[in-house]
């Protein structure tokens, strides 16, 4: 076979665009109105509703679902985006197998949960494809708040800032709004566009001006903000990928997960986009199985992913890790990166097996093994780029590398708030990243409302 | 297999199901599938005098759903039929004559007076049907004309033309009631003076299903204009089954065989009809919802349920009689408590939720700063709403108190059965 001389076998085109077009598709078809009415029929209304608590954003989930099951559809909706103005999103790539749907008591009575992304998916495409406004913005406060991110905790703070009548300037540091919505998240997870969509409802509500292609620390300071801003909120994410930490890793073909996905997320043409005949991923998170997946399902012949620790400690859910499996990921658990090989293209990576030794410790057990690559994704977390903006940070407390806030949100500097993955203790999930920016929106309110 | 082989007035069928006066009895060619599908006999659908009636070209039924479309209540204003008399006497004849081993029963609603009825009885008869039914039962349509429930609902008109039909029949009298009146037991009592055979019951219920949400019209309509149905379906049995069991414990009518009619949809609605003292049972609904073959589950079932009871059919037929009475007499020494299997909760709350709003705050929601569901006997009546509404079959029971003290009253539970008519908060109590 021709292609087995060619290293590194990078290429775009590797099948057809029907192919493609399949493989990029809605990875779960949105209910029809009786399947949708079915699924909600199976939901007990519980009281003090355990999925509820289960939702970092606290939505009324039985209460929802009630209204989907009387045809009510746009209460339903209000239901959900009053607590989560990004339950359009968060339907789509919530792990909701260890949230909500895990909480479901349906899980005790039959181990089938009631399927609430997905019925929280029926009860607000309607709202987004007709972009019908269910808000409303309280009278103008005359208060003037910065918003440093356009992704799901900025976004969120800011639609909440709009509705209590204070006016935002996001600056966002992309091109388009929707942070990792629009740029990290698994094409098929969210089609047509559905990220710019939802933010432009959000941003329909008004009093919002969105600055893009504005990044803290090139064009802009934190300080100036606090000078001509009332109050200034951060969520900026976890912009820089964190290194394994080897010799040769800035070979050509050692690439970040998360940019590749970035270009796929931006790519008008996906059968253009080349990609690896054997790919090796490395990370255990959501992230690494975008990534694996995605590369799979654009034609690569192997993909094989490889985790330091066992299948519990993976970042990825365990529905994430069976979707990786079910579409040829061969994943590799407890062995860790040690050696990159290759001139001036990787072609080989080594691995050293791990273990827990006496204390619970990862150590290595010095047997080794060796993958072929073409392609060796990094997907191994994020990293706030701290020191890019060591400046701008100053009396900002840190801890874990990451801003440390208080429940409401606030950091240690005044009338400065921060929230989503670039704040210590959170989850990486867009659904928590959207649970700060509102609870910070609500605080900064209170806050201001008392200036 | 029990053997469910009945006899009904006289007449035999191969089981106790028979398809009721309705649409699916119809005419010989739904019949014929009905009586290749297993059904034990056919009220055949309601003659009447010629010229025949016509009805609407438009929206006849309507239904109410579950989510999942499940058909709960069903709505008619179909009227009898729509064919000349002389085609469904032909057809009748035939069937007869195909199917001697099945009930055919004719059933008939004519104008009220005498002449009519030995006019077409005789005639009818003729067929070889094995027995009348007098259709004093349908609200709609035909009651504006002066009859079908128009008569059901006066005692002394069911007499009469009961009256009529012995006069002008030979072969069994069954008058069907209509369930839209006061109490069941007048009209009972009527046809039995009339000298009936039987009665069955119950018709349908006056009903207008909704409102169509787009134009808030009534729905459905024709051409826009709607008229009061007729309501069936599971949702109806509850009415039919108090009916039934009314005519089967109270003296002046409990001697009156009964055939009985409303909801039936699986084998356990009909054990429910003869244990409350019915001595069949007619089909109409869930044959128009599920088609005929449900025969075979209502067949089996039953025969199945009897040979585990190890009881014969007949002495199914009113076993439950004696277990219904008055309010007055149910035993107020009586205590129960509800019981919460903790292996079955699956811990939705709902009976937290609905016996703190509404009931008597008698379950918890926190034991110990868990969450967990727990009856509290100083404040539980035993009223059974949280078994009622529990997911889980069997999760939440009821338990009989038979010693120490009630936990809410204090008072120590007695042996002794004492009721209303002897209780001392009962100004007209008993005392001797």
């Amino acid at each position: 076979m021709s292609n087995d001389a060619q290293i590194p076998d990078i290429r775009s085109s590797r099948l057809d665009k029907d192919e493609i077009a399949r493989n990029f598709g809605d990875l779960h078809p949105p209910l029809s109105r009786s399947e949708a009415l079915i699924a909600a029929d199976r939901c007990y209304f519980c009281f003090d509703a355990p999925c509820t608590t289960a939702c970092p954003t606290g939505i009324d989930i039985p209460g929802f679902i009630q209204k989907i099951r009387s045809d009510n559809i746009k209460g339903s909706a209000r239901t959900i985006l009053g607590e989560n103005i990004m339950g359009g999103m968060c339907a789509r790539v919530c792990p909701t197998e260890v949230l909500c749907e895990e909480a479901c008591v349906r899980n005790t009575h039959e181990e089938k949960p009631v399927e609430i992304g997905l019925l929280q998916r029926y009860a607000t495409d309607p709202i987004f494809d007709a972009q019908a406004q269910l808000f409303s913005r309280a009278p103008p406060t005359g208060k003037k708040v910065a918003v440093i991110g356009g992704g799901p905790a900025g976004l969120s703070c800011a639609h909440r800032l709009a509705t209590l009548g204070h006016d935002i300037v996001v600056f966002n540091r992309d091109s388009k709004p929707g942070g990792l919505n629009e740029y990290g998240i698994a094409a098929y997870k969210a089609i047509d566009d559905f990220a710019q969509k939802e933010a432009e409802y959000i941003l329909s509500i008004g009093g919002i001006e969105l600055r893009n292609g504005k990044a803290l620390g090139q064009d802009f300071t934190l300080a100036e903000l606090r000078d001509s801003y009332d109050a200034v909120f951060i969520g900026i994410g976890l912009a820089a990928t964190n290194e394994m930490g080897l010799e040769h890793e800035s070979l050509p073909g050692v690439d970040s997960a998360i940019e590749y996905i970035a270009d796929l997320r931006q790519a008008d043409d996906l059968g253009k986009l080349p990609v690896g005949r054997r790919v090796v991923v490395i990370g255990g998170g959501m992230t690494a199985i975008d990534i694996a997946v995605q590369s799979k399902r654009l034609g690569a012949e192997t993909v094989d992913l490889v985790y330091r620790r066992g299948p519990e400690q993976m970042g990825a859910s365990q529905y994430e890790q069976d979707l990786a499996m079910t579409n040829g990921v061969t994943i590799h658990h407890w062995a860790m990166p040690v050696e990159l090989h290759g001139a001036e293209h990787v072609t080989r990576i080594q691995f050293e097996r791990t273990m827990l030794d006496a204390d619970g410790r990862l150590s290595s057990s010095g047997e080794r093994f060796e993958l072929s690559a073409d392609t060796v994704f990094k997907a191994i977390g994020q990293v706030l780029d701290a020191g890019a903006l060591r400046a701008d940070f100053a009396g900002l407390e840190f801890q874990h590398d990451r801003i440390v806030v208080n429940e409401a949100c606030r950091t240690s500097l005044r009338n400065v708030w921060a929230g989503g993955d670039c704040v210590d203790g959170g989850d990486d999930l867009t659904v928590t990243a959207v649970q700060h920016g509102k609870v910070a929106a609500i605080d900064i309110d209170h806050h201001l409302s008392k200036e | 297999m029990a053997d469910l082989k009945t006899t009904f007035l006289g007449i035999s069928s191969p089981n106790p199901f028979w398809l009721a006066s309705a649409p699916p009895t119809d005419k010989a060619y739904n019949v014929n599938r009905a009586f290749e599908a297993g059904w034990g006999g056919a009220v055949w659908k309601t003659l009447g005098e010629d010229p025949h009636i016509v009805n609407v070209s438009g929206p006849r039924y309507s239904a109410i759903h579950s989510n999942e479309r499940r058909v709960i209540g069903f709505n008619n204003i179909e009227l009898i039929t729509d064919r000349p008399l002389q085609t469904n006497l032909d057809e009748m004849r035939q069937i007869k004559k195909d199917w001697p081993d099945r009930a055919l029963v004719a059933s008939v609603m004519l104008p009220m007076n005498e002449q009519t009825w030995a006019k077409y009885l005789p005639m009818i008869e003729d067929t070889g049907a094995d027995a009348f039914e007098l259709n004093f039962g349908c609200p709609h349509g035909m009651s504006e004309r002066g009859m079908g429930a128009a008569v059901g609902q006066v005692p002394e008109y069911i007499q009469m033309a009961a009256e009529w039909a012995k006069n002008a029949a030979s072969i069994p009298v069954i008058v069907k009631l209509t369930p839209n009146v006061t109490s069941i037991l007048p009209p009972a009592k009527a046809a039995l003076d009339g000298g009936a055979d039987a009665v069955s019951l119950i018709n349908t219920i006056n009903s207008i299903m909704r409102v169509d949400y787009e134009s808030l019209t009534m729905y459905p309509t024709t051409d826009g204009m709607g008229t009061h149905g007729g309501y069936c379906g599971e949702a109806v049995k509850p009415i039919a089954l108090n009916m039934v069991a009314e005519i089967a414990r109270t003296k002046d009518t409990q001697s009156l065989p009964i055939s009985g009619i409303g909801g039936i949809t699986d084998w356990r609605d009909a054990v429910d009809f003869l244990a409350l003292g019915a001595s069949n049972v007619q089909v109409c609904t869930a044959a128009m919802v599920y088609g005929f073959k449900i025969i075979d589950d209502l067949v089996d079932g039953l025969s199945n349920f009897l040979d585990e009871k190890q009881l014969p059919f007949g002495q199914l037929v009113g076993k439950a009689v004696p277990s219904v009475t008055d309010w007055q007499y149910l035993n107020l020494n009586h205590v129960e408590k509800a019981v919460i299997d903790q292996d079955l909760c699956i811990q939705c709350g709902r009976c937290h939720v609905v016996c703190e709003d509404t009931s008597h705050q008698a379950i918890t929601n926190t034991v110990n700063g868990e969450r967990r569901f727990e009856v509290i006997d100083e404040e539980c009546v035993g009223c059974n709403l949280c078994a009622s509404v529990c997911p889980v079959d069997g999760c939440i029971s009821m338990q009989h108190l038979t010693s120490g003290n009630d936990p809410r009253t204090g008072e120590p539970i007695s042996e002794i059965k004492a009721n209303w008519t002897t209780h001392p908060n009962n100004p007209m109590r008993k005392t001797d």
